[in-house]
């Protein structure tokens, strides 16, 4: 699993036109799926890299392809393997006209379950036939082979009809295997990339609106007058919306820190530095920031800081309009004074 | 070990799309406050808490751990979670209650489908080796299902309209559906198609919403209101998830739950059928007669809140008994592609 790698962003704008809706931005999330194939699924992917279908045949005599690893009658481990056609039959289909991203042609196509000659079950996939007017139950169709196989089920980039020509493959993102020099296929990967429309809640919004004109905004439960920063949409404690709006000071201490001393991918700062939880004075909850300004090993549990702003010409709907935190040089606090805050 | 009855019920107007956030949680809130209202109950009052939701309709890892905040969850609570309709979370905490070990619990499902695209996020829950690389949406392998009943005379595209006819007339006295109102089967059926064989009216839209559930023993039920609800029968099945392996015009899994219980006498079922070949499905699995009203609520295709809406029809089918103008109701859940796994519960008048 060294190649899963995980990416998400965000960036918040604001709508001008609608400025009391809350704060949403497109939110894109990728992830590999990383996956090892066993020697059932295993067989039928280095199968497919050689441009051969192999079914598994179940204990009441019925072929499956694709193959099961377990049989869905008696759920009895199956191993024995049964070469099929790579040319069947549809046996229901339905149209897409606007196809979706990462499907097998981007241009409209038929789902299709197929038979496969040689099989008893069907195969999901796509089958590339122009209009729907061309595709009907029974219709012989074949595989049409990716131009590079490299043991996926995406080696049959789709289907075409048996006796028509291969069409030209639309872009699809591409499927990957992993394997050593001459082994077989051992984990298939699979490229996942959705997309989402994120939305902030309207306590989020308001403090990230807050922040783009350089205020700190929570606000206070009803019930237990905690003063929340971030404000949240319900108080974790009394369930009730936290409604009532407290503009905070830049100012407040160190409740706890770490000092970070260990490189990692994307770090802006050179280690050793200090993350640490800082309650600003009048809130009830901590939130995580950079302590800068000093050494290190000079930093306190207790330590009085302020906020060091970015230039005003920097500042967006974010925390990072804050750069850091810096000691001021006052008397620590007195333990007693956040204890309950740890 | 002790019955367990439904004692109160709420969900979040279904609607096309929230402004709230990706997870969900503004619309529980509300629906929290409104059962424990109607039911007397404190969140103090509450022995276990279950929900029902998805991190991929949110696109973020334990996107259910922020509902937790609209309980108010301290001192802490007892809290789990699936990662299914809610009306899976509802079965872990009718055993809860069974096993002696609470005397009252809350299940909530709740999503926000309109942050991704639904239809895309939903092929993530098939197979990860030779299904989901291939993104198949959930509309176009409904129609697939759709296509074999057609083709096979189980059902034609007139039957299908009528479904969707009778779905949104019901829906006019649900002040939570998303779709409703009066139209004529001849006008669905010039509709053009979406995914052929479907039009939209066939397909349940896209839908936020939550909904919460409060389930008590039925000792205490009897304290807390007039009828209580009893689940006199729960059972869940589930088909093979090979779909090319499964007969898609039929749901065994259905009627092997439905085979379990004692089906007498139900006067209405909500049955979650998010494609209307797939009510036809599974009135035929359940074995429901002309007698049995399917849906008075309208059903999912006049709102499909995911996550929640297999919870809202045991929910719908209590409320029925919670206000006297029914004895006996019929609930069911589905869950996973083309009616995969299902769920079915009887309700009834406390004897």
């Amino acid at each position: 699993m060294a190649d899963l790698a995980v990416k998400s962003r965000t960036c918040f704008t604001q709508t001008v036109s609608a400025p009391e809706l809350p704060l949403s931005a497109p939110l894109n999330v990728g992830f590999d799926y990383t996956r090892s194939v066993g020697p059932v699924l295993g067989r039928f992917v280095n199968a497919l890299r050689e441009r051969r279908v192999e079914g598994v045949r179940g204990s009441d005599g019925r072929v499956h392809v694709p193959p099961l690893e377990y049989d869905p009658v008696t759920a009895e481990a199956l191993s024995e393997f049964v070469p099929v056609a790579s040319e069947g039959e549809i046996v229901s289909w339905s149209w897409i006209a606007e196809p979706l991203d990462g499907q097998p042609l981007s241009r409209p196509f038929a789902w299709a379950l197929v038979k496969l000659d040689g099989a008893d079950t069907a195969i999901l996939h796509a089958v590339d036939a122009g209009s729907p007017s061309n595709v009907h139950t029974g219709q012989r169709v074949r595989v049409r082979w990716a131009e590079e196989t490299v043991g996926h089920i995406r080696d049959i980039a789709y289907f075409v009809p048996a006796d028509g020509p291969d069409t030209e493959p639309t872009e699809a993102p591409p499927p990957v295997a992993k394997r050593e020099e001459n082994a077989p296929v051992s984990v298939v990967i699979t490229p996942i990339h959705l997309r989402y429309e994120h939305s902030a809640s309207p306590e989020e919004s308001r403090y990230l609106r807050g922040l783009a004109e350089g205020k700190l905004i929570g606000q206070r439960c009803p019930s237990c007058e905690k003063v929340y920063i971030p404000p949240r949409g319900a108080c974790p404690t009394d369930g009730v919306p936290t409604t009532d709006e407290v503009e905070l000071p830049d100012t407040g201490i160190v409740t706890t820190f770490c000092i970070v001393n260990v490189p990692f991918l994307g770090q802006k700062i050179k280690p050793p530095y200090v993350a640490a939880y800082i309650l600003l004075d009048g809130a009830d909850i901590a939130f995580l920031h950079l302590v800068l300004g000093c050494d290190a090993a000079d930093v306190r549990m207790g330590m009085r800081v302020r906020a060091a702003w970015k230039p005003r010409d920097e500042w967006w709907t974010s925390l990072e309009n804050i750069g850091h935190f810096a000691p001021t040089g006052e008397p620590d606090a007195p333990y007693e004074s956040f204890a309950h805050h740890l | 070990m002790p019955d367990v009855a439904v004692v109160g019920f709420a969900q979040a107007p279904n609607v096309r799309s929230t402004p709230g956030t990706t997870n969900g949680v503004e619309m529980l809130v509300p629906i929290f406050a409104e059962v424990l209202e109607r039911t007397g109950l404190s969140k103090e009052d509450i022995g276990f808490w279950c929900s029902g939701s998805s991190d991929y309709l949110a696109g973020r890892a334990f996107s259910f751990i922020a509902a937790v905040d609209a309980i108010g969850a301290f001192p802490p609570i007892h809290e789990s979670h699936v990662e299914m309709d809610a009306a899976w979370a509802l079965y872990e905490a009718w055993l809860k209650i069974r096993m002696g070990e609470v005397e009252t619990a809350l299940v909530y499902g709740f999503g926000k489908s309109s942050a991704g695209q639904l239809r895309r996020v939903l092929a993530l829950q098939m197979d990860p080796y030779v299904v989901a690389p291939l993104w198949p949406d959930s509309v176009s392998v409904a129609g697939i299902q759709a296509r074999l009943g057609l083709e096979a005379g189980l059902w034609s595209e007139k039957d299908l309209a009528e479904v969707a006819a009778r779905s949104r007339a019901d829906a006019t006295g649900n002040p939570a559906a998303q779709v409703s109102g009066t139209v004529e089967v001849a006008d669905l059926l010039d509709a053009p198609y979406f995914a052929d064989p479907l039009r939209a009216h066939d397909i349940a839209p896209v839908t936020d919403g939550a909904a919460v559930l409060v389930l008590a023993s039925a000792e205490r039920a009897a304290d807390l209101v007039d009828s209580p609800a009893v689940i006199t029968g729960i059972e869940h099945r589930v088909d093979s998830p090979a779909l090319g392996v499964r007969d898609l015009t039929r749901s065994p899994s259905t009627a092997a739950a439905g085979r379990a219980l004692d089906l007498d006498g139900v006067e209405l079922a909500e049955l979650h059928a998010p494609f209307t070949h797939q009510e036809l499905i599974l009135r035929d699995a359940l074995g429901l007669g002309e007698q049995v009203r399917i849906n008075p609520s309208g059903g999912v295709l006049t709102g499909n809140p995911m996550f929640s809406a297999g919870l809202a029809r045991i929910g719908e089918a209590a409320n029925h008994i919670l206000d006297g103008s029914a004895r006996k109701t019929l609930a069911h859940a589905t869950s996973g592609p083309v009616l995969q796994q299902n769920l079915v519960a009887t309700l009834e008048v406390l004897s």
